[in-house]
């Protein structure tokens, strides 16, 4: 059994973790070099809030960041399924990096008035370095919605995602969500169910034999 | 007995192990400097979180201060409790004379993209004429930028 406090711990630092890894599946394949910079920078930052994330958990949990993040089986994640899937197309990786992060940005800043201080100086911490993602993913945004081709995919891609997105936050916060999609693409967002966080995608069972192959070869422990 | 100040002329000798010519103390990422018997509390604040330089900043510290014949503690300040705007004025200048555009003073409202695309100071030839090529760069902390004056590419410190 885990508090309320590990629960919320983990869930933003899974979604971090998982989400950082599949922006890391970019490096060096993405469109252009400049979004490889970029992708490879965030998820190299998304993996160190994980981190950040994983240190309050285990300083509770009497255990470590790197036990946290690699030694629990898949099913015990507990990530939102949209950071799990894996989507090497442009239209939808933008789709879910906006979607995410605008997401993100709601529950940091729900978070930023905790009363449990570390929770409120971290996500503090944590929305100061989001502020860049967020650009970066509006930026994308603004050039998706330009043009008719771009409106079109981005549309496609939002409303295969919406329902993943909805599960990335808890239920009173998903209308604030629904709101400020809607009124950046200028349209409705589908009714649909939320899919919930502890669903796994099949994904993240190959996500994580890879994500944690090294470890495994080394259960003494790898000296770097 | 080891004192505060010969701590903190210790650690202003640690140069940052990405950017080599500003050191921990030019970047204001030591909070605090504790004497206490043959211990030595430092309260550390991470620049971005996701720095792969952090556990080597951390250790250069516990080496230096064991150098001293102390024992370190190093606390790790999770919080926001670190801006760019505590790099120190000398720190900026080491940052523009290395060729790092500083990072611009923190503003009260959020972060906006429009802000950041033009009027930053080129390090090498003092124009402002300089675009934003991309947010993101070689580290966490650093944003690649163009000059238009004199055709060079320079990277900045994002302001934190």
């Amino acid at each position: 059994m885990t508090s309320d406090r590990v629960d919320l711990l983990l869930s933003m630092a899974d979604d971090e973790l998982i989400l950082g890894w599949r922006n890391s599946e970019w490096t060096g394949i993405a469109p252009f070099l400049e979004e490889d910079v970029a992708f490879s920078s965030i998820a190299q930052n998304e993996i160190g809030h994980a981190r950040a994330l994983y240190e309050l958990a285990a300083a509770e949990l009497g255990t470590s960041a790197d036990e946290l993040a690699f030694d629990r089986e898949p099913e015990e994640y507990r990530s939102s399924p949209l950071v799990e899937l894996r989507r090497l197309e442009w239209a939808r990786t933008i789709a879910r990096h906006w979607l995410y992060e605008t997401a993100d940005e709601i529950r940091l800043v729900s978070l930023k008035d905790s009363d449990d201080a570390e929770i409120a100086g971290l996500a503090a911490k944590m929305d100061r370095e989001e502020a860049y993602h967020r650009m970066h993913a509006e930026m994308w945004i603004d050039r998706l919605l330009a043009t008719d081709e771009g409106r079109v995919r981005l549309d496609e891609a939002v409303d295969e995602l919406w329902p993943y997105a909805l599960g990335v936050l808890d239920d009173e916060l998903r209308d604030e969500l629904r709101a400020r999609v809607g009124a950046r693409l200028g349209r409705a967002l589908p009714e649909v169910e939320a899919v919930p966080r502890g669903v796994h995608e099949a994904e993240l069972a190959e996500l994580w034999e890879e994500m944690t192959s090294v470890r495994r070869s080394a259960p003494a422990g790898a000296q770097w | 007995m080891v004192t505060a100040d010969e701590v903190w002329a210790a650690l202003a000798e640690i140069p940052d192990p990405e950017i080599p010519v500003v050191s921990l103390v030019d970047l204001g990422v030591v909070k605090g400097v504790v004497v206490d018997d043959g211990t030595v509390r430092v309260d550390f604040t991470p620049t971005f979180l996701g720095c792969p330089a952090l556990e080597v900043m951390q250790r250069a510290m516990e080496a230096k201060i064991a150098d001293l014949g102390a024992e370190a503690q190093i606390r790790v300040r999770l919080d926001d409790s670190w801006s760019t705007d505590d790099i120190s004025a000398e720190g900026r200048e080491k940052l523009r004379a290395a060729g790092f555009a500083p990072p611009a003073p923190r503003q009260a409202e959020k972060l906006a993209l429009v802000q950041l695309e033009r009027g930053f100071r080129c390090p090498y030839c003092g124009s402002t004429n300089t675009k934003l090529e991309n947010l993101f760069g070689p580290t966490p902390c650093r944003s690649i930028r163009y000059c238009e004056e004199c055709r060079q590419p320079f990277e900045q410190f994002k302001t934190l």
